[in-house]
């Protein structure tokens, strides 16, 4: 099929680039420093590098290589270079970075957000930039006033000396750009921060937020555009054989209407007209070879998956060998697929003229997209601009390449710039969505009730196999491992297997990957390990988290904060380690309500030095919600090759009236930063039905939760 | 047949489709893009404006039902109202994708005038309209007390 061609070319493409490069960029500031020819004009940066521009007049921006989708980075990543700036934030302004090598990702591989790797990834690197600029800035003050460096102070802006002198760090920045970069300057001990881990830190995208002139993706405006609206295959992967448009012609207001690879657009001045046009073309499909994929046979196919060998990812001990009054236990959990249904429906703005291609929108993978853009717009990488705009939502939807692809098709197609929106029901039916997935636990209980050896097997689609092929080795997707290869728990004879099973239908990486599927497996297995045993689960988990000190201390502080009390049959409980940071959940359930209902959340994070305290609560509460919602009532389910849910009324999204009470709290810890974005979203599910089995007795293994 | 209206005191002829929704000419053809598309059913409540002082779905209202009528998006409400919602929203630093705030707040001014001090429960029920999936839903909650709070 043409349009995975098309995307195939584009990965490969991005991956031979990003292969080629290396390492080379990790360290951006390695960049000189470019004076640029703004001689005269204050507002203009004479201090420009990939992270840091001042203006004459002491305008002071960091460039953000981080999408902005909720998580944070608009204050975050700022927040790293204000600190070796000595600048309070709200002195810094924010550019989101167009697409470049030196923004790719270390951790990644590639210009992605995503992984809850920004702050992991920039803490160094970002206040190295600072810390390197601000030295720059005191030579040049010292060069200027003949004076030494030593006796020279940076401090809110300005640059002064003992005998009283003093410059912005404007006034210096022309001079500063002329001098080279410390390579390894030293960096501030976490004891003297003025910026990070502060609590009153504010957002600094809050404001433009609230005043409804933040610009997402669907917001943006391109002189002269039109709105597309885009008729997709109702079974995905399927591509138009032919179509008639004269009816969408005389929808009064459509403009065009043209063929790309996988869909039909018709384009209007307004979404309304371009939506009309599309629902009344008449279009053959060509549905492709998932046209008769149901959702039993997929699930046959993972549960065939059990029985074989797969990747075998980590081995302790002997799993095999007999234990000496060992008891056996052995259960099978199941998760549906899901959607990431973000708030911001899938869209894009797409101008190819001239041999150019300018893409603006809400992106996740810029290079993945000037790479995909490039191949439909039929020009060169170099002559595509990307423009990242706030995003109205991610969740790893918009990770994606399809939409940036389609807009650049469907403008090029029409020789007008274009906004692409789909509809919601477009985005729901069209995604790129969780695995199902299918996870056998094997244990066997010590004489002490313990787990003596643990087997799990995880049988799921790949989704590092369909996004990024090259880094599947022998069965080994480096992504199905979240949550499993880094299991906490002293257990003497283990073995963690994965079996990649494909089905046909497209996954994608949704928030917090496989750290949600295999924490549920897992997480509900030891529950059941411990009533086995006849033991707390609290008791139980404390007993085997000997080689995690971080981990117990997680969990002592929300046995505290949650009130949990052992024998009660109210709360359920789930411990992890997920992307650097340990957490520890206990739901309690409402025992006086008739049906299942969750009354409290306690979470609690160890995410190791914390940039931003109250944006980390933010980000686990609204992790924890965001899980609690696919837990309760989500599932994506497929008939005849059809995604069967469509919007938020059968994909529902928890509501004010419905979430409980979710209480954050951090330890603190000097430990190198740790992930959050999606650090909230694992556990929850298992806590809950850890809860339902304390309270009554029955044990739940599949999700969603249908009580 | 143009359809007349006000939106945020400001007379408006549009001369297109009169089954449009109220949303999309607003964001396509008056370029005010504060409402946003979510669903486009009337289940999530991005696109919440007010019509002659009421929530309405936007993407749900064709724009003939306005006619005659006053439109308010989050940029007409009154500076006082308008003011004590983001200065709230601000101080609780409520958003995180911020998608769905926009129609949060205008749901929530319309809570504030039919009711000066709400409770909790009052809250979460004439919010549940309006679905955030970052879960920011408990400081929507203390951001609408604030408001009403500097309201009273």
């Amino acid at each position: 099929m043409k349009n995975q061609s098309l995307k195939s070319n584009g990965r490969r493409q991005f991956i031979q680039q990003s292969a080629a490069l290396g390492g080379a960029f990790v360290i951006g500031i390695h960049l000189p420093l470019t004076s640029q020819a703004a001689v005269g004009d204050a507002a203009k940066p004479v201090l420009a590098n990939a992270w840091v521009q001042i203006t004459p007049n002491n305008q002071i921006t960091l460039i953000c290589a981080r999408s902005e989708m909720g998580q944070d980075v608009y204050t975050s990543l700022p927040a790293l270079l204000a600190e070796e700036l000595n600048l309070p934030l709200s002195m810094i302004q924010v550019q989101i970075a167009g697409v470049a090598p030196v923004y790719i990702n270390a951790m990644l591989g590639g210009q992605i957000t995503g992984g809850s790797t920004s702050v992991r990834e920039a803490f160094d690197k970002l206040r190295t930039a600072g810390a390197a600029t601000r030295m720059v800035l005191i030579q040049a003050a010292a060069q200027r006033w003949n004076v030494s460096a030593a006796d020279c102070k940076a401090m809110n802006g300005k640059i002064t000396h003992s005998s009283g002198k003093s410059a912005t760090y404007g006034e210096l920045a022309a001079d500063a750009a002329k001098l080279p970069l410390p390579e390894k300057p030293a960096l501030k001990s976490p004891a003297n921060f003025m910026v990070i881990g502060k609590e009153t830190m504010r957002r600094l995208d809050t404001p433009s937020k609230v005043a409804g002139k933040a610009v997402y993706g669907i917001d943006v405006k391109i002189p002269g555009m039109a709105i597309a609206s885009l008729a997709q295959c109702p079974v995905i992967g399927g591509t138009p054989t032919s179509f008639d448009a004269s009816a969408a012609m005389k929808v009064t207001g459509v403009i065009k209407v043209v063929q790309i690879s996988d869909g039909v657009a018709v384009l209007a001045k307004d979404f309304y007209t371009a939506r009309k046009g599309r629902d009344v073309l008449k279009i053959t499909w060509n549905e492709g070879s998932n046209a008769n994929l149901s959702n039993a046979v997929i699930r046959k196919s993972l549960e065939d998956g059990l029985s074989k060998k797969g990747a075998v990812i980590k081995t302790v001990g002997d799993s095999n060998a007999a234990v000496v009054n060992g008891k056996p236990l052995s259960a099978q959990y199941f998760l549906p697929y899901l959607a990431h249904s973000t708030m911001e429906p899938v869209n894009c703005s797409a101008d190819v003229s001239n041999g150019k291609c300018r893409i603006i929108g809400p992106i996740q993978f810029q290079q993945g997209g000037q790479a995909v853009a490039a191949a439909a717009a039929g020009v060169k990488p170099e002559d595509v601009t990307i423009e990242t705009t706030f995003l109205g939502g991610g969740f790893g939807r918009k990770l994606e390449l399809d939409f940036i692809r389609q807009a650049a098709e469907i403008s090029k197609a029409a020789g007008m710039p274009v906004k692409m929106l789909w509809t919601k029901e477009d985005d729901i039916t069209h995604d790129f969505y969780r695995p199902m997935s299918i996870h056998k636990v094997d244990g066997i209980l010590g004489a002490n009730g313990q787990l003596a050896s643990l087997k799990a097997k995880m049988v799921s689609q790949s989704v590092t196999a369909r996004a990024f092929p090259g880094f599947v080795k022998d069965g080994f997707d480096p992504f199905m491992v979240e949550g499993s290869n880094n299991i906490t728990y002293e257990i003497p004879n283990l073995e963690i297997t994965n079996v990649i099973t494909d089905t046909g239908l497209r996954v994608g990486y949704w928030r917090s990957v496989s750290n949600a599927l295999n924490a549920f497996a897992i997480e509900s297995f030891v529950d059941e390990a411990a009533k086995a045993a006849g033991k707390d689960p609290v008791a139980y988990r404390m007993a085997a988290l000997s080689k995690h000190p971080r981990a117990k201390a997680v969990l002592e502080l929300a046995v505290k904060k949650s009130g949990y009390v052992p024998g009660s049959k109210r709360f359920g409980v789930a411990q992890m380690e997920c992307y650097d940071t340990y957490s520890a959940c206990i739901l309690e359930l409402d025992s006086a309500a008739k049906e299942t209902k969750v009354k409290k959340i306690t979470f609690v994070s160890d995410c190791g030095i914390t940039v931003h305290p109250d944006q980390a609560r933010a980000q686990l509460t609204g992790g924890v919600i965001y899980g609690l919602s696919a837990a309760l009532s989500n599932e994506i389910t497929i008939e005849k090759g059809r995604v069967q849910q469509n919007n938020f009324n059968d994909y529902p999204s928890l509501r004010q009236n419905q979430v409980p009470v979710v209480e954050v709290h951090l330890v603190p810890s000097q430990e190198k930063p740790g992930g959050l974005g999606e650090v909230g979203v694992p556990l929850v599910a298992p806590a809950l039905v850890n809860a339902i089995a304390a309270a009554t007795g029955k044990r739940i293994r599949e999700l969603p939760i249908k009580v | 047949m143009a359809v007349s209206f006000t939106l945020n005191g400001k007379a408006i002829n549009f001369d297109g489709d009169p089954e449009t929704p109220i949303l999309w000419v607003l964001r396509d053809h008056l370029d005010v893009t504060s409402p946003k598309y979510g669903c486009g059913a009337g289940l999530c409540g991005a696109c919440t404006v007010h019509l002659e002082g009421a929530a309405i779905r936007s993407c749900s209202a064709p724009i003939s039902a306005a006619g005659g009528k006053a439109v308010t998006t989050l940029e007409g409400l009154t500076a006082k109202v308008g003011k004590a919602l983001q200065d709230a929203w601000i101080e609780f630093d409520v958003p995180q994708c911020g998608y769905c705030q926009t129609g949060q707040m205008m749901s929530a001014a319309d809570l504030l005038a039919k009711k000066k001090q709400p409770s909790s429960d009052d809250i979460k029920n004439a919010m549940s309209g309006n679905i955030c999936r970052c879960g920011t839903y408990s400081r929507i909650e203390k951001a609408v007390k604030r408001a009403a709070d500097k309201l009273a």
